[in-house]
């Protein structure tokens, strides 16, 4: 609870900055505050504390996510501040809906009740509509938050829809109770509550941005700035991860042999059309943009997996993937800002432009695409392994397949910044700062490559 | 301990040399990769090959998986191991008259890529060997990719993904026996050895294995790669190549597809034979009418490949040693050739078969280093090319007449390519391209006779290798008609 009251009160202290006048340090409160709420959320480990009546629970899943979202966030807003603090004149605001996003975020990792899981998607959701629009005066950022919106609004339909209904059947909104129910009644099929499942599992398949449920994300990844982009791809992306796995493995797994064939199917869907559309693009931002659909395939194999190592293996995919493709995207957006394009063209020559910026780079692609010592490696190879044990074969072979079609692309701005050479000779900007923490990230993915039991089993 | 060494000499190395900016940075190298020769040199005089293992390290590395750092050699790997370290300085000397642009990257590449392959040949722990056998393909792809010629970009990419596609299949299948281990599950080689799989489950686990070796050896019709990229490569990466990074397909065959699924292997050979011998003749008529140096060498290396890899899959003794001493072999004579063909890239800016003619009258050492390098590669007795081919065909000849007298072919048609190679560079009308071939250096001269010191030893006292590996060997051999009881099939 302490992480929710801490984020509140950040980001009404953000609000207020423009009326006072202390715009130039909400950056600083906004990163203070996220931090103290890091704090607050590790003081939380290993205690399972149940707040509000047992709507919420901070278990040792809710604290690892939650920290997850945190961190990143505070990636997040650190590089903000430099590439659009001295531009934007509504920085206080926008800090305040990025800090509010999380406490969304932070309530969608721990819920136990499914009007919990409504709210944190909610707050999360209306925060990424207004994000996407943020360049209010180009088409493609009005484009992006009206789809956004529209797409969003009707999937969130869905959710509550099915919400309704699996009231309807258990008389509950209480994890606990319906699981029970559930247990109880499992020998009969109830087509009220195997409706209900339907419906969410709909409406979380369009959050996570798994196909076919997908089509709004390559136009508001590449319509939104790119470092909200990163946003939306990074603590978006892990956030309904993280509830969609709640509900399913605490709730619906003594029915899972009516829902698992639905999630193996959107699996491999969800890898190959991310994966081959992929290939086609020219634009980066859309090229990363169905890649984090591909992902979202790998990820649904942890739903599927047996319980025990299911939520360890999703943890760690989301902390490697996170990581990694929040520093591809923003070396995308100074390489962006610099070259003025959004293609792998700008990315020519870059090792002799910009050394560390090529390194860093490549580093995180190399991890997008699964190569051993990064971390993404050793997240996929968790994700396998505990498919292999759930039974799926199959589908693991096929997620191999669509490993190595990745490498296609993902190695395209390495080859890009390697092995051609630039005709113009700019040199490529980057502030000591965003070294440095750039450098972490790169550093944490290799770390985390080489000793992955850093990062708990939960 | 030693094991160890072998791994952190490259590697500080290779921190030394970027942190301290060192000028001569390919001495640096050179230093570092002759100092891991000695720590094996060391190593292999200490080995009592009836020991079984030498120089165990055993580390926790993730233990919520059961997975460790566990090096260690038996008689199989420290004859790779050898190889890689004595190859190296090679290597390295072989490019330090070069001028490289970016010299610092190139060797620690180098290096990365000898800590790599000698991870792979010395893990005894699956999770282990599977991301060392990756870790050597970053270098690689990033040497071919920086220094290489014409069209580098595609080949190399298409190089890298048929690898790792190959290999990744191989994950599943480690991770899959992984899974069947009794208790907390164990990637270690030696439990793999004791599981007891049904023939189904054994032919899925050979086809994972096999895809990721015959990509990387490679076995005919997964060879698509290899010849471009032999071509487009730079020399030192051709050489790393062909000379220890294809060892790592064929010894995984040995180390992880003979004993774990004997079975599958009886069953399924018959296949991997015949395309390992169509892959022979395959490579060896390409061959014949190449007339570029380095693709003609990287088609006979296809075939000389094809018939190591049927030895394995003979699965006896003489086929399993003649690989043993046949991959080394194919290594010192591949870099031997490959280095020639440099040398005379090098002065003439050619290695077109057409443009040269007539160097034996120009520069005789040259085309004598040439014809006993040659001959090694031929096959011919008391050269170190013999006792491997006739292992080999020994070996095959025991699973099949038929068989071992198609592989044979190789032999006849090796002479015809590389005796046709040799009469248009060196004899005839001395042409334009030869004219500007200069005597050898210093160095060369060392490098080469070096080479070929190897080539005549080993050719004369093959017993140096054989020794070493027979225990393992017929360590192996014990295993799988214990564990198969196909004693009679064998």
């Amino acid at each position: 609870m302490n992480v929710i009251i801490a984020l509140t009160i950040t980001g009404m202290l953000n609000l207020f900055g423009g009326i006072f006048n202390y715009r130039k340090i909400t950056p600083l409160i906004s990163v203070l505050g996220i931090i103290a709420a890091l704090v607050f959320n590790f003081m939380y480990w290993n205690t399972s504390t149940s707040f509000f009546h047992h709507m919420m629970v901070e278990d040792n899943y809710a604290v690892a996510f939650s920290g997850v979202c945190l961190a990143l966030a505070t990636v997040l807003i650190l590089f903000y501040n430099r590439f659009m603090g001295e531009s934007d004149h509504h920085l206080p605001e926008v800090l305040s809906i990025i800090v509010f996003s999380v406490a969304g975020a932070v309530v969608m990792v721990s819920y136990t009740n499914l009007l919990m899981l409504f709210l944190g998607v909610e707050i999360l959701s209306i925060a990424f509509y207004i994000l996407a629009g943020l360049k209010k005066k180009e088409l493609a950022s009005n484009e992006a938050a009206m789809k956004y919106f529209l797409m969003g609004a009707f999937s969130t339909g869905f959710l509550l829809f099915g919400i309704t209904l699996i009231y309807g059947a258990t008389a509950s909104f209480d994890l606990t109770s319906i699981a029970s129910f559930i247990k109880a009644d499992g020998a009969s099929i109830n087509y009220i509550l195997l409706s209900g499942v339907l419906l969410i599992l709909v409406g979380l398949l369009f959050k996570v941005a798994a196909a076919p449920f997908h089509f709004w994300t390559p136009d508001v990844y590449q319509g939104a700035p790119t470092i909200i982009t990163a946003f939306f791809a990074t603590v978006g992306k892990i956030a309904s991860f993280a509830a969609f796995y709640r509900l399913f493995s605490l709730c619906f797994a003594p029915i899972a042999s009516e829902w698992s064939s639905v999630i193996w199917c959107v699996a491999i869907l969800t890898m190959f059309i991310g994966n081959i559309t992929a290939l086609q693009q020219k634009n980066l931002k859309r090229m990363l943009a169905y890649s984090s659909i591909a992902h979202a395939g790998y990820m649904l194999l942890a739903l599927i997996s047996p319980a025990y190592v299911g939520a360890s293996a999703i943890l760690f995919y989301s902390v490697a993937y996170g990581i990694a493709s929040m520093s591809a995207f923003i070396c995308l957006h100074i390489v962006q800002t610099q070259t003025n394009t959004d293609e792998a063209s700008g990315f020519t020559g870059l090792a002799k432009k910009n050394k560390s910026l090529a390194l860093i780079t490549a580093i995180s692609l190399l991890s997008l695409s699964g190569i051993p010592l990064t971390a993404g490696f050793f997240g996929k190879f968790y994700l396998f392994t505990s498919a292999i044990e759930g039974g799926y074969v199959l589908l693991v072979c096929l997620a191999v397949v669509n490993s190595f079609i990745s490498i296609y692309y993902y190695f395209k701005p390495i080859i890009e910044s390697y092995f051609k050479t630039s005709h113009t000779d700019t040199v490529l900007q980057l502030k000591s700062t965003e070294t440095i923490l750039l450098i972490i990230l790169s550093v944490a993915t290799i770390v985390l490559g080489i000793l992955p039991s850093l990062i708990p089993s939960i | 301990m030693h094991c160890l060494l072998l791994l952190i000499i490259p590697l500080i190395f290779i921190v030394l040399s970027n942190i301290l900016k060192v000028k001569h940075t390919g001495m640096a190298a050179l230093m570092g990769s002759l100092l891991t020769l000695v720590v094996s040199l060391i190593m292999a005089f200490h080995f009592n090959s009836n020991d079984g293992v030498a120089g165990d390290f055993n580390h926790a590395w993730i233990s919520s998986f059961g997975i460790n750092f566990h090096i260690g050699v038996d008689g199989i790997s420290l004859i790779l191991v050898l190889l890689t370290t004595i190859l190296t300085p090679f290597i390295i000397c072989a490019s330090l008259n070069r001028k490289i642009e970016n010299a610092n990257a190139f060797y620690s590449l180098i290096l990365l890529m000898q800590i790599g392959m000698l991870g792979a040949f010395m893990a005894k722990d699956a999770f282990l060997f599977y991301v060392s056998y990756e870790v050597a393909l970053i270098p690689i792809y990033f040497i071919c990719g920086l220094w290489g010629g014409e069209n580098r970009i595609a080949v190399t990419l298409k190089f890298f993904i048929y690898t790792l596609a190959g290999s990744l299949f191989m994950l599943v299948a480690i991770i899959y026996l992984y899974l069947q281990t009794p208790g907390g599950h164990t990637f270690e080689i030696s439990e793999f050895y004791k599981l007891n799989l049904s023939s189904s489950q054994q032919s899925w686990i050979f086809w994972g294995f096999f895809l990721a070796f015959a990509v990387k050896v490679p076995i005919f019709p997964f060879h698509s790669w290899q010849p471009p990229t032999y071509t487009t490569a730079p020399t030192a990466g051709t050489m790393l190549l062909a000379g220890i990074m294809l060892k790592m397909g064929l010894y995984g065959l040995i180390r992880f597809v003979l004993p774990i699924v004997p079975e599958a292997v009886a069953q399924w050979n018959t296949l991997a034979i015949i395309l390992c011998v169509c892959g022979i003749i395959y490579g060896s008529v390409i061959a014949i009418r190449q007339n570029d140096l380095k693709t003609l060498i990287a088609f006979s290396s296809l075939a000389h490949v094809g018939l190591i890899a049927a030895g394995i899959f003979s699965m006896n003794a003489q086929g399993i040693q003649g690989a043993m001493i046949q991959m080394f072999n194919h290594g010192i004579n591949a870099v031997a050739l490959f280095f020639l063909i440099d040398l005379l890239e090098r002065r003439s800016g050619t290695r077109l078969m057409d443009a040269f003619g007539g160097i034996a009258s120009v520069e005789k050492q040259v085309a004598i280093v040439f014809a006993i390098v040659m001959l090694g590669s031929v096959g011919l007795p008391l050269t170190n090319g013999f006792v491997g081919e006739f292992l080999l065909l020994m070996g095959v000849y025991q699973w099949n007449m038929w068989a071992s007298l198609m592989a044979g072919l190789t032999i006849i048609l090796g002479a015809v390519y590389m005796l046709r190679l040799y009469r248009n560079v060196f004899f005839g009308e001395v042409s334009d391209a030869s004219k500007t071939v200069t005597p050898m250096t210093m160095m060369e001269k060392i490098i080469s006779w070096k080479l070929i010191l190897f080539i005549l030893v080993l050719g004369i006292f093959p017993n140096l290798l054989l020794d070493i590996s027979a225990p393992s060997v017929n360590e192996l051999l014990d295993m799988i008609a214990h564990h198969s009881n196909l004693i009679g099939g064998l």
